[in-house]
Protein backbone atom coordinates (compact mmCIF):
# COMPACT_ATOMS: atom_id res chain seq x y z
CA UNK A 1 0.00 0.00 0.00
CA UNK A 2 0.93 3.62 -0.22
CA UNK A 3 3.99 4.64 1.73
CA UNK A 4 4.96 8.30 1.88
CA UNK A 5 7.57 7.70 -0.83
CA UNK A 6 5.05 7.23 -3.64
CA UNK A 7 2.34 9.43 -2.18
CA UNK A 8 2.77 11.91 -5.02
CA UNK A 9 1.77 9.24 -7.51
CA UNK A 10 -1.73 8.89 -6.06
CA UNK A 11 -4.83 10.73 -7.21
CA UNK A 12 -6.61 12.85 -4.61
CA UNK A 13 -9.31 10.20 -4.26
CA UNK A 14 -6.74 7.43 -3.75
CA UNK A 15 -4.92 9.54 -1.18
CA UNK A 16 -8.19 10.29 0.64
CA UNK A 17 -9.00 6.56 0.74
CA UNK A 18 -5.54 5.73 2.11
CA UNK A 19 -5.95 8.27 4.89
CA UNK A 20 -9.43 6.95 5.62
CA UNK A 21 -8.00 3.43 5.88
CA UNK A 22 -5.38 4.66 8.34
CA UNK A 23 -2.46 3.76 6.04
CA UNK A 24 -1.10 7.27 5.99
CA UNK A 25 -1.88 10.50 7.79
CA UNK A 26 -2.95 13.90 6.50
CA UNK A 27 0.22 15.27 8.08
CA UNK A 28 2.36 12.98 5.90
CA UNK A 29 0.39 14.15 2.88
CA UNK A 30 0.94 17.81 3.81
CA UNK A 31 4.65 17.18 4.32
CA UNK A 32 4.90 15.53 0.91
CA UNK A 33 3.07 18.43 -0.76
CA UNK A 34 5.23 21.03 1.03
CA UNK A 35 8.39 19.20 -0.01
CA UNK A 36 7.24 19.09 -3.62
CA UNK A 37 6.50 22.85 -3.53
CA UNK A 38 10.00 23.40 -2.18
CA UNK A 39 11.43 21.24 -4.97
CA UNK A 40 9.77 22.76 -8.05
CA UNK A 41 8.42 26.19 -7.12
CA UNK A 42 11.49 28.19 -8.17
CA UNK A 43 11.01 26.80 -11.68
CA UNK A 44 7.21 26.83 -11.90
CA UNK A 45 6.15 29.88 -9.82
CA UNK A 46 2.64 28.48 -9.34
CA UNK A 47 2.04 30.48 -6.15
CA UNK A 48 1.87 34.09 -5.04
CA UNK A 49 2.02 32.94 -1.41
CA UNK A 50 2.96 29.52 -0.05
CA UNK A 51 1.61 28.44 3.32
CA UNK A 52 3.57 25.35 4.48
CA UNK A 53 3.15 25.92 8.23
CA UNK A 54 -0.56 26.50 7.89
CA UNK A 55 -0.90 23.31 5.83
CA UNK A 56 0.95 21.28 8.48
CA UNK A 57 -0.95 22.73 11.40
CA UNK A 58 -4.32 22.09 9.76
CA UNK A 59 -3.26 18.60 8.68
CA UNK A 60 -2.52 17.75 12.30
CA UNK A 61 -5.96 19.01 13.31
CA UNK A 62 -7.50 16.97 10.49
CA UNK A 63 -5.73 13.84 11.74
CA UNK A 64 -7.02 14.56 15.25
CA UNK A 65 -10.58 14.52 13.90
CA UNK A 66 -10.23 10.87 12.84
CA UNK A 67 -13.73 9.42 12.52
CA UNK A 68 -15.28 12.89 12.19
CA UNK A 69 -14.16 14.10 8.79
CA UNK A 70 -15.37 13.88 5.25
CA UNK A 71 -13.41 11.94 2.64
CA UNK A 72 -11.89 14.96 0.87
CA UNK A 73 -10.71 16.85 3.94
CA UNK A 74 -7.34 15.10 4.26
CA UNK A 75 -6.13 16.04 0.76
CA UNK A 76 -3.86 19.14 0.43
CA UNK A 77 -5.17 21.80 -1.95
CA UNK A 78 -3.97 24.88 -3.86
CA UNK A 79 -6.36 27.85 -3.78
CA UNK A 80 -6.50 30.51 -6.49
CA UNK A 81 -5.52 33.89 -5.11
CA UNK A 82 -8.90 35.37 -6.04
CA UNK A 83 -10.66 33.43 -3.25
CA UNK A 84 -10.69 35.24 0.09
CA UNK A 85 -8.80 33.47 2.86
CA UNK A 86 -9.15 34.87 6.36
CA UNK A 87 -5.81 36.19 7.61
CA UNK A 88 -3.91 34.87 4.56
CA UNK A 89 -2.79 37.34 1.89
CA UNK A 90 -5.13 37.51 -1.10
CA UNK A 91 -3.86 39.62 -4.01
CA UNK A 92 -5.82 38.63 -7.13
CA UNK A 93 -2.44 38.91 -8.86
CA UNK A 94 -2.65 42.69 -8.46
CA UNK A 95 -0.45 45.35 -6.93
CA UNK A 96 -3.59 47.12 -5.74
CA UNK A 97 -4.20 44.30 -3.23
CA UNK A 98 -0.58 43.59 -2.30
CA UNK A 99 -0.50 42.54 1.35
CA UNK A 100 -4.30 42.50 1.75
CA UNK A 101 -5.58 40.01 4.32
CA UNK A 102 -9.31 39.27 4.01
CA UNK A 103 -11.55 39.27 7.07
CA UNK A 104 -13.41 36.09 6.16
CA UNK A 105 -13.12 32.88 4.14
CA UNK A 106 -14.90 32.33 0.83
CA UNK A 107 -17.94 30.06 1.24
CA UNK A 108 -16.41 27.34 -0.98
CA UNK A 109 -13.55 27.01 1.50
CA UNK A 110 -15.96 26.90 4.45
CA UNK A 111 -17.91 24.17 2.63
CA UNK A 112 -14.72 22.16 2.06
CA UNK A 113 -14.02 22.25 5.80
CA UNK A 114 -12.59 24.51 8.48
CA UNK A 115 -9.22 22.76 8.54
CA UNK A 116 -8.70 22.95 4.78
CA UNK A 117 -5.09 21.89 4.16
CA UNK A 118 -3.99 24.74 1.91
CA UNK A 119 -0.47 24.61 0.48
CA UNK A 120 -0.67 28.12 -0.96
CA UNK A 121 -2.49 30.82 -2.90
CA UNK A 122 -1.97 30.19 -6.58
CA UNK A 123 -0.90 32.72 -9.18
CA UNK A 124 -3.29 34.17 -11.74
CA UNK A 125 -3.80 36.87 -14.33
CA UNK A 126 -4.65 40.11 -12.54
CA UNK A 127 -8.28 39.93 -11.33
CA UNK A 128 -8.64 36.78 -13.46
CA UNK A 129 -8.33 38.70 -16.74
CA UNK A 130 -6.09 36.86 -19.16
CA UNK A 131 -5.35 33.51 -20.76
CA UNK A 132 -1.69 33.02 -19.90
CA UNK A 133 -1.04 34.10 -16.25
CA UNK A 134 1.41 36.64 -17.69
CA UNK A 135 -0.81 39.47 -16.41
CA UNK A 136 0.16 38.77 -12.80
CA UNK A 137 1.92 41.53 -10.87
CA UNK A 138 3.98 38.75 -9.28
CA UNK A 139 5.60 37.27 -12.39
CA UNK A 140 4.36 34.65 -14.83
CA UNK A 141 3.74 31.02 -13.94
CA UNK A 142 5.55 28.51 -16.16
CA UNK A 143 3.97 25.46 -17.74
CA UNK A 144 5.36 22.34 -16.02
CA UNK A 145 5.37 20.55 -19.41
CA UNK A 146 7.71 23.14 -20.93
CA UNK A 147 9.01 25.90 -18.70
CA UNK A 148 9.33 28.32 -21.64
CA UNK A 149 5.58 28.14 -22.26
CA UNK A 150 2.56 29.62 -20.51
CA UNK A 151 0.26 27.48 -18.36
CA UNK A 152 -2.82 29.22 -19.76
CA UNK A 153 -4.99 31.43 -17.61
CA UNK A 154 -6.34 32.96 -15.68
CA UNK A 155 -6.11 30.01 -13.22
CA UNK A 156 -2.62 29.17 -14.55
CA UNK A 157 -1.08 28.86 -11.09
CA UNK A 158 -3.73 26.34 -10.00
CA UNK A 159 -3.30 24.31 -13.21
CA UNK A 160 0.49 24.30 -12.96
CA UNK A 161 0.34 23.36 -9.26
CA UNK A 162 -1.77 20.27 -10.04
CA UNK A 163 0.37 19.26 -13.04
CA UNK A 164 3.52 19.63 -10.91
CA UNK A 165 2.09 17.90 -7.84
CA UNK A 166 2.20 21.00 -5.63
CA UNK A 167 -0.92 19.81 -3.86
CA UNK A 168 -3.13 17.03 -5.25
CA UNK A 169 -5.81 19.35 -6.54
CA UNK A 170 -6.74 23.01 -6.76
CA UNK A 171 -9.58 25.47 -6.92
CA UNK A 172 -9.76 27.82 -9.88
CA UNK A 173 -12.37 30.24 -11.12
CA UNK A 174 -13.86 30.42 -14.59
CA UNK A 175 -15.46 33.51 -16.13
CA UNK A 176 -14.74 32.86 -19.81
CA UNK A 177 -12.61 29.70 -19.70
CA UNK A 178 -10.23 30.44 -16.83
CA UNK A 179 -10.50 26.93 -15.34
CA UNK A 180 -10.84 24.98 -18.60
CA UNK A 181 -8.19 26.59 -20.82
CA UNK A 182 -5.29 26.34 -18.30
CA UNK A 183 -6.41 22.78 -17.49
CA UNK A 184 -6.17 22.07 -21.25
CA UNK A 185 -2.69 23.61 -21.57
CA UNK A 186 -1.35 21.79 -18.47
CA UNK A 187 -2.88 18.37 -19.17
CA UNK A 188 -5.29 18.17 -16.24
CA UNK A 189 -9.06 18.00 -15.67
CA UNK A 190 -10.86 21.33 -15.13
CA UNK A 191 -14.58 21.66 -14.43
CA UNK A 192 -16.68 24.80 -14.70
CA UNK A 193 -19.91 23.88 -12.87
CA UNK A 194 -23.31 25.35 -13.72
CA UNK A 195 -23.49 29.06 -12.88
CA UNK A 196 -24.91 29.26 -9.33
CA UNK A 197 -24.07 25.64 -8.43
CA UNK A 198 -21.21 26.92 -6.26
CA UNK A 199 -21.31 30.01 -4.07
CA UNK A 200 -19.46 33.14 -5.21
CA UNK A 201 -19.40 34.65 -1.70
CA UNK A 202 -15.78 35.58 -0.97
CA UNK A 203 -14.77 35.16 -4.60
CA UNK A 204 -13.46 38.61 -5.52
CA UNK A 205 -15.75 39.45 -8.42
CA UNK A 206 -14.74 39.80 -12.09
CA UNK A 207 -17.91 39.20 -14.13
CA UNK A 208 -20.68 38.56 -11.64
CA UNK A 209 -23.11 37.00 -14.13
CA UNK A 210 -20.38 34.62 -15.38
CA UNK A 211 -18.01 33.79 -12.48
CA UNK A 212 -17.95 30.19 -11.21
CA UNK A 213 -15.53 28.40 -8.87
CA UNK A 214 -14.35 25.06 -10.25
CA UNK A 215 -12.24 21.99 -9.40
CA UNK A 216 -8.86 21.48 -11.11
CA UNK A 217 -7.72 17.89 -10.68
CA UNK A 218 -5.67 14.95 -11.96
CA UNK A 219 -8.68 12.98 -13.13
CA UNK A 220 -12.47 13.02 -13.40
CA UNK A 221 -13.07 11.11 -10.15
CA UNK A 222 -11.12 13.77 -8.26
CA UNK A 223 -13.19 16.40 -10.04
CA UNK A 224 -16.43 14.80 -8.83
CA UNK A 225 -15.09 14.58 -5.28
CA UNK A 226 -13.93 18.20 -5.17
CA UNK A 227 -17.22 19.41 -6.66
CA UNK A 228 -18.99 17.46 -3.90
CA UNK A 229 -16.87 19.34 -1.36
CA UNK A 230 -17.71 22.85 -2.58
CA UNK A 231 -21.19 22.74 -4.17
CA UNK A 232 -24.36 23.98 -2.55
CA UNK A 233 -26.75 26.85 -1.98
CA UNK A 234 -25.47 29.80 0.03
CA UNK A 235 -27.87 32.37 1.51
CA UNK A 236 -24.99 34.88 1.33
CA UNK A 237 -24.88 34.64 -2.47
CA UNK A 238 -28.31 35.51 -3.83
CA UNK A 239 -27.32 34.19 -7.29
CA UNK A 240 -26.45 30.75 -5.91
CA UNK A 241 -29.01 28.13 -6.88
CA UNK A 242 -31.26 26.50 -4.33
CA UNK A 243 -31.01 23.13 -6.06
CA UNK A 244 -30.25 19.88 -4.25
CA UNK A 245 -26.64 18.62 -4.54
CA UNK A 246 -26.59 15.01 -5.76
CA UNK A 247 -23.93 12.40 -4.96
CA UNK A 248 -21.52 13.07 -7.83
CA UNK A 249 -19.56 9.87 -7.32
CA UNK A 250 -22.43 7.40 -7.29
CA UNK A 251 -23.09 7.21 -11.04
CA UNK A 252 -19.60 8.16 -12.20
CA UNK A 253 -18.81 4.75 -13.67
CA UNK A 254 -22.16 4.28 -15.40
CA UNK A 255 -20.67 4.51 -18.90
CA UNK A 256 -22.02 6.23 -22.03
CA UNK A 257 -24.13 3.47 -23.60
CA UNK A 258 -26.90 5.24 -25.53
CA UNK A 259 -25.71 8.73 -24.55
CA UNK A 260 -26.17 11.20 -27.43
CA UNK A 261 -22.99 13.20 -28.08
CA UNK A 262 -22.89 16.14 -30.52
CA UNK A 263 -19.66 17.47 -32.05
CA UNK A 264 -20.00 21.27 -32.32
CA UNK A 265 -19.38 22.19 -35.97
CA UNK A 266 -18.67 25.88 -35.33
CA UNK A 267 -15.89 25.02 -32.85
CA UNK A 268 -14.13 22.61 -35.21
CA UNK A 269 -13.28 25.06 -38.02
CA UNK A 270 -9.94 26.43 -39.25
CA UNK A 271 -9.59 28.79 -36.29
CA UNK A 272 -8.63 25.68 -34.33
CA UNK A 273 -5.20 24.12 -34.88
CA UNK A 274 -5.31 20.89 -36.90
CA UNK A 275 -3.62 18.86 -34.16
CA UNK A 276 -6.24 19.99 -31.64
CA UNK A 277 -9.13 19.10 -33.99
CA UNK A 278 -7.61 15.71 -34.62
CA UNK A 279 -7.37 14.83 -30.92
CA UNK A 280 -10.93 16.06 -30.33
CA UNK A 281 -12.17 13.89 -33.19
CA UNK A 282 -10.39 10.85 -31.76
CA UNK A 283 -12.00 11.32 -28.35
CA UNK A 284 -15.43 11.59 -30.03
CA UNK A 285 -14.70 8.33 -31.87
CA UNK A 286 -13.63 6.78 -28.57
CA UNK A 287 -16.96 7.72 -27.00
CA UNK A 288 -18.75 6.18 -29.98
CA UNK A 289 -16.70 3.02 -29.50
CA UNK A 290 -17.84 2.97 -25.86
CA UNK A 291 -21.50 2.98 -26.90
CA UNK A 292 -22.42 6.65 -27.34
CA UNK A 293 -24.38 7.88 -30.37
CA UNK A 294 -22.20 10.55 -31.94
CA UNK A 295 -23.43 13.16 -34.43
CA UNK A 296 -22.85 16.76 -35.45
CA UNK A 297 -24.57 19.77 -33.95
CA UNK A 298 -24.74 23.48 -34.78
CA UNK A 299 -24.49 26.43 -32.42
CA UNK A 300 -24.94 29.17 -35.05
CA UNK A 301 -24.40 32.07 -32.66
CA UNK A 302 -21.14 30.63 -31.34
CA UNK A 303 -19.53 32.83 -34.01
CA UNK A 304 -20.69 35.87 -32.04
CA UNK A 305 -19.97 34.54 -28.55
CA UNK A 306 -16.45 35.92 -28.18
CA UNK A 307 -17.59 39.38 -29.25
CA UNK A 308 -20.56 39.35 -26.85
CA UNK A 309 -18.31 38.09 -24.08
CA UNK A 310 -15.77 40.87 -24.65
CA UNK A 311 -18.53 43.42 -24.10
CA UNK A 312 -20.38 41.82 -21.18
CA UNK A 313 -17.34 40.75 -19.14
CA UNK A 314 -15.51 44.12 -19.35
CA UNK A 315 -18.79 45.94 -18.60
CA UNK A 316 -19.14 43.92 -15.39
CA UNK A 317 -15.45 44.44 -14.62
CA UNK A 318 -15.69 48.19 -14.94
CA UNK A 319 -18.36 48.10 -12.27
CA UNK A 320 -16.80 45.43 -10.01
CA UNK A 321 -13.31 46.96 -9.97
CA UNK A 322 -14.66 50.34 -8.90
CA UNK A 323 -14.44 49.03 -5.33
CA UNK A 324 -10.64 49.33 -5.54
CA UNK A 325 -10.45 53.02 -4.76
CA UNK A 326 -7.95 53.30 -1.92
CA UNK A 327 -10.61 53.78 0.76
CA UNK A 328 -11.39 50.51 2.56
CA UNK A 329 -8.46 48.19 1.73
CA UNK A 330 -5.43 47.82 -0.48
CA UNK A 331 -3.20 50.43 -2.00
CA UNK A 332 -3.72 54.16 -1.54
CA UNK A 333 -1.62 56.74 -3.36
CA UNK A 334 -2.01 59.97 -1.36
CA UNK A 335 -3.32 63.11 -3.07
CA UNK A 336 -4.87 66.44 -2.12
CA UNK A 337 -8.47 65.67 -3.09
CA UNK A 338 -10.43 62.43 -3.11
CA UNK A 339 -10.86 62.25 -6.89
CA UNK A 340 -7.17 62.65 -7.54
CA UNK A 341 -6.53 59.98 -4.87
CA UNK A 342 -8.87 57.57 -6.72
CA UNK A 343 -7.19 58.25 -10.07
CA UNK A 344 -3.61 57.93 -8.82
CA UNK A 345 -4.34 54.82 -6.73
CA UNK A 346 -5.93 53.07 -9.71
CA UNK A 347 -3.24 54.27 -12.13
CA UNK A 348 -0.53 52.86 -9.89
CA UNK A 349 -2.37 49.75 -8.70
CA UNK A 350 -3.82 48.25 -11.89
CA UNK A 351 -1.81 46.57 -14.65
CA UNK A 352 -2.22 47.08 -18.41
CA UNK A 353 -4.93 44.46 -19.07
CA UNK A 354 -7.06 45.51 -16.08
CA UNK A 355 -6.90 49.12 -17.32
CA UNK A 356 -7.79 48.06 -20.86
CA UNK A 357 -10.86 46.13 -19.69
CA UNK A 358 -12.02 48.88 -17.35
CA UNK A 359 -11.78 51.31 -20.26
CA UNK A 360 -13.54 48.96 -22.67
CA UNK A 361 -16.35 48.25 -20.23
CA UNK A 362 -16.81 51.86 -19.23
CA UNK A 363 -16.94 52.83 -22.91
CA UNK A 364 -19.50 50.10 -23.72
CA UNK A 365 -21.73 51.24 -20.84
CA UNK A 366 -21.35 54.97 -21.47
CA UNK A 367 -24.08 57.21 -22.78
CA UNK A 368 -24.57 56.83 -26.55
CA UNK A 369 -22.93 53.38 -26.78
CA UNK A 370 -24.96 51.33 -24.29
CA UNK A 371 -27.62 50.18 -26.80
CA UNK A 372 -25.16 49.44 -29.59
CA UNK A 373 -22.80 47.37 -27.47
CA UNK A 374 -24.03 46.21 -24.06
CA UNK A 375 -27.73 45.81 -24.84
CA UNK A 376 -26.93 44.09 -28.14
CA UNK A 377 -24.48 41.72 -26.41
CA UNK A 378 -27.14 40.74 -23.87
CA UNK A 379 -29.45 39.84 -26.76
CA UNK A 380 -26.72 37.76 -28.40
CA UNK A 381 -26.47 36.02 -25.04
CA UNK A 382 -30.16 35.08 -25.32
CA UNK A 383 -29.55 33.64 -28.82
CA UNK A 384 -26.67 31.55 -27.48
CA UNK A 385 -28.87 30.21 -24.66
CA UNK A 386 -31.48 29.31 -27.31
CA UNK A 387 -28.85 27.59 -29.48
CA UNK A 388 -27.86 25.37 -26.55
CA UNK A 389 -31.50 24.64 -25.72
CA UNK A 390 -32.07 23.45 -29.28
CA UNK A 391 -28.89 21.36 -29.19
CA UNK A 392 -29.90 19.68 -25.93
CA UNK A 393 -33.23 18.63 -27.42
CA UNK A 394 -31.19 16.30 -29.65
CA UNK A 395 -28.03 15.64 -27.66
CA UNK A 396 -27.10 14.98 -24.03
CA UNK A 397 -23.50 16.11 -24.20
CA UNK A 398 -21.69 18.41 -26.64
CA UNK A 399 -18.00 18.02 -27.47
CA UNK A 400 -15.45 20.50 -28.83
CA UNK A 401 -11.84 21.53 -28.29
CA UNK A 402 -11.24 23.54 -25.10
CA UNK A 403 -8.54 25.83 -26.49
CA UNK A 404 -7.67 26.51 -30.14
CA UNK A 405 -4.00 25.63 -29.54
CA UNK A 406 -1.61 23.88 -27.22
CA UNK A 407 0.49 25.95 -24.76
CA UNK A 408 2.28 28.84 -26.48
CA UNK A 409 5.60 30.45 -25.61
CA UNK A 410 5.85 33.03 -22.86
CA UNK A 411 5.70 36.48 -24.47
CA UNK A 412 4.23 35.24 -27.77
CA UNK A 413 0.90 37.05 -27.41
CA UNK A 414 1.51 39.73 -24.76
CA UNK A 415 1.72 42.53 -27.34
CA UNK A 416 -1.54 41.61 -29.04
CA UNK A 417 -4.66 41.60 -26.83
CA UNK A 418 -6.90 40.33 -29.65
CA UNK A 419 -4.71 37.27 -30.26
CA UNK A 420 -4.87 36.53 -26.55
CA UNK A 421 -8.67 36.89 -26.49
CA UNK A 422 -8.95 34.28 -29.28
CA UNK A 423 -7.73 31.67 -26.78
CA UNK A 424 -11.25 31.83 -25.32
CA UNK A 425 -13.32 31.12 -28.47
CA UNK A 426 -14.28 27.58 -27.50
CA UNK A 427 -14.84 28.36 -23.82
CA UNK A 428 -17.07 31.45 -23.81
CA UNK A 429 -20.31 29.99 -25.25
CA UNK A 430 -20.77 27.79 -22.14
CA UNK A 431 -19.91 30.75 -19.90
CA UNK A 432 -22.56 32.97 -21.47
CA UNK A 433 -25.18 30.21 -21.19
CA UNK A 434 -24.16 29.33 -17.62
CA UNK A 435 -23.96 25.62 -18.44
CA UNK A 436 -21.44 23.17 -16.99
CA UNK A 437 -18.36 22.33 -19.07
CA UNK A 438 -15.31 20.21 -18.38
CA UNK A 439 -11.85 19.90 -19.89
CA UNK A 440 -10.21 16.51 -20.09
CA UNK A 441 -6.74 15.88 -21.53
CA UNK A 442 -7.42 14.20 -24.87
CA UNK A 443 -3.89 13.42 -26.00
CA UNK A 444 -0.77 15.18 -27.22
CA UNK A 445 0.06 17.40 -30.18
CA UNK A 446 3.71 18.38 -30.72
CA UNK A 447 4.43 16.71 -27.38
CA UNK A 448 2.08 19.05 -25.48
CA UNK A 449 -1.36 18.31 -23.96
CA UNK A 450 -4.53 18.95 -25.96
CA UNK A 451 -7.73 19.70 -24.05
CA UNK A 452 -11.14 18.39 -25.08
CA UNK A 453 -14.27 20.08 -23.76
CA UNK A 454 -17.56 18.37 -22.89
CA UNK A 455 -20.65 20.48 -22.15
CA UNK A 456 -24.14 19.61 -20.88
CA UNK A 457 -27.33 21.31 -19.73
CA UNK A 458 -27.78 23.25 -16.45
CA UNK A 459 -27.32 21.14 -13.28
CA UNK A 460 -26.47 17.91 -15.14
CA UNK A 461 -22.93 17.65 -13.76
CA UNK A 462 -23.49 13.98 -12.79
CA UNK A 463 -24.07 13.01 -16.42
CA UNK A 464 -21.28 15.30 -17.64
CA UNK A 465 -18.79 13.71 -15.23
CA UNK A 466 -19.93 10.22 -16.28
CA UNK A 467 -19.27 11.08 -19.94
CA UNK A 468 -15.96 12.74 -19.04
CA UNK A 469 -14.91 9.64 -17.11
CA UNK A 470 -15.29 7.55 -20.25
CA UNK A 471 -13.63 10.26 -22.36
CA UNK A 472 -10.51 10.20 -20.18
CA UNK A 473 -10.44 6.41 -20.34
CA UNK A 474 -10.55 6.33 -24.15
CA UNK A 475 -8.09 9.26 -24.48
CA UNK A 476 -4.48 8.57 -25.30
CA UNK A 477 -3.17 10.33 -22.18
CA UNK A 478 -1.85 9.33 -18.76
CA UNK A 479 -1.30 11.81 -15.93
CA UNK A 480 2.34 12.02 -14.86
CA UNK A 481 4.00 14.68 -12.70
CA UNK A 482 5.95 17.40 -14.52
CA UNK A 483 8.58 18.81 -14.66
CA UNK B 1 -9.20 54.06 -33.35
CA UNK B 2 -10.92 56.15 -30.73
CA UNK B 3 -9.84 59.73 -30.18
CA UNK B 4 -7.61 60.96 -27.41
CA UNK B 5 -10.47 63.13 -26.20
CA UNK B 6 -12.76 60.07 -25.89
CA UNK B 7 -10.04 58.12 -24.07
CA UNK B 8 -9.67 60.96 -21.56
CA UNK B 9 -13.45 61.19 -21.13
CA UNK B 10 -13.86 57.45 -20.47
CA UNK B 11 -10.84 57.34 -18.13
CA UNK B 12 -12.42 60.17 -16.16
CA UNK B 13 -15.72 58.29 -15.91
CA UNK B 14 -13.79 55.29 -14.55
CA UNK B 15 -11.70 57.48 -12.17
CA UNK B 16 -8.67 55.86 -13.76
CA UNK B 17 -5.40 57.73 -14.09
CA UNK B 18 -3.46 57.04 -17.29
CA UNK B 19 -0.02 58.22 -18.33
CA UNK B 20 0.31 60.16 -21.60
CA UNK B 21 1.85 57.07 -23.16
CA UNK B 22 -1.05 54.90 -21.97
CA UNK B 23 -3.58 57.37 -23.36
CA UNK B 24 -1.89 57.25 -26.75
CA UNK B 25 -1.71 53.45 -26.82
CA UNK B 26 -5.23 52.96 -25.44
CA UNK B 27 -6.85 54.77 -28.39
CA UNK B 28 -5.42 52.28 -30.88
CA UNK B 29 -5.96 49.20 -28.74
CA UNK B 30 -9.56 49.99 -27.84
CA UNK B 31 -10.23 50.89 -31.46
CA UNK B 32 -8.93 47.52 -32.66
CA UNK B 33 -10.97 45.62 -30.04
CA UNK B 34 -14.12 47.61 -30.84
CA UNK B 35 -13.63 46.98 -34.58
CA UNK B 36 -13.49 43.24 -33.93
CA UNK B 37 -16.62 43.41 -31.78
CA UNK B 38 -18.48 45.47 -34.38
CA UNK B 39 -19.78 42.29 -36.05
CA UNK B 40 -22.44 41.66 -33.39
CA UNK B 41 -24.20 44.75 -34.72
CA UNK B 42 -24.91 42.99 -38.01
CA UNK B 43 -27.45 40.73 -36.25
CA UNK B 44 -31.05 41.93 -36.25
CA UNK B 45 -32.15 41.24 -32.67
CA UNK B 46 -34.90 43.84 -32.37
CA UNK B 47 -37.44 41.59 -30.65
CA UNK B 48 -35.00 39.43 -28.70
CA UNK B 49 -35.14 39.91 -24.91
CA UNK B 50 -31.80 40.52 -23.16
CA UNK B 51 -30.21 37.96 -20.82
CA UNK B 52 -28.58 39.38 -17.69
CA UNK B 53 -28.42 36.17 -15.64
CA UNK B 54 -28.14 32.70 -17.17
CA UNK B 55 -30.55 31.15 -14.66
CA UNK B 56 -33.05 34.00 -15.06
CA UNK B 57 -33.38 34.43 -11.32
CA UNK B 58 -35.42 37.36 -10.12
CA UNK B 59 -36.20 38.92 -6.77
CA UNK B 60 -34.31 36.64 -4.41
CA UNK B 61 -35.39 37.99 -1.03
CA UNK B 62 -34.41 37.37 2.55
CA UNK B 63 -36.10 38.46 5.74
CA UNK B 64 -35.11 41.91 6.92
CA UNK B 65 -33.59 40.99 10.25
CA UNK B 66 -30.44 42.35 11.87
CA UNK B 67 -27.57 39.87 12.04
CA UNK B 68 -24.13 39.89 13.59
CA UNK B 69 -21.68 41.54 11.21
CA UNK B 70 -17.97 42.35 11.33
CA UNK B 71 -17.01 44.36 14.41
CA UNK B 72 -16.12 47.94 13.48
CA UNK B 73 -12.52 47.63 14.59
CA UNK B 74 -11.97 44.57 12.44
CA UNK B 75 -13.63 46.13 9.40
CA UNK B 76 -11.38 49.17 9.67
CA UNK B 77 -8.17 47.14 10.08
CA UNK B 78 -7.31 46.80 6.34
CA UNK B 79 -8.09 50.47 5.58
CA UNK B 80 -5.17 52.68 4.48
CA UNK B 81 -6.40 55.37 6.88
CA UNK B 82 -9.12 55.65 9.52
CA UNK B 83 -10.18 58.33 11.98
CA UNK B 84 -12.87 58.48 14.68
CA UNK B 85 -13.87 54.85 13.95
CA UNK B 86 -14.54 55.74 10.31
CA UNK B 87 -12.77 55.33 6.96
CA UNK B 88 -10.77 58.50 6.34
CA UNK B 89 -10.39 60.05 2.88
CA UNK B 90 -8.78 63.24 1.56
CA UNK B 91 -10.88 66.36 1.06
CA UNK B 92 -13.96 65.66 -1.09
CA UNK B 93 -13.67 67.97 -4.08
Amino acid sequence: MAGSGNLLGLTAHELAKSVEAGEISAREAAEAANARVEEVETEVNAFVTTTPELALERAKRTDARDGDRRLWESVPLAVKDVLSTRGVKTTCGSKILEGFEPLYDASVLVNFGGDLIMVGKSNMDEFAMGSSTENSAFGPTRNPWDLDRVPGGSSGGSAAAVAAGEGWWALGTDTGGSVRQPAALCGIVGLKPTYGRVSRFGLIAFGSSLDVVGPMTRDVRDSALLLQAIAGHDPRDSTSANVEVPDYLSELDGGVEGLRVGVVTELMDERIDAGVREVTGRVAEGLEGAGAEVGEVNLPHAYYALEAYYIIAPAEVSSNLSRFDGVRYGLRVPAEGVHEMYRRTREEGFGAEAKRRIMLGTYALSSGYYEAYYAQAQKVRTKIVEDFRAAYSRYDVLISPTSPSVAFEIGAKTGDPLAMYLQDICAVPASLAGIPAINIPGGLSDGLPVGVQLMSDHFTESMLLRAARVAEQVADFEFALKP
Amino acid sequence: MISEEQVRHVANLARLGLTEEEIERMGGELGAILDSIEKIRELDLTDVPPTANPLNLSNVLRSDEPRAELPREEALAPAPESADDLFAVPRID
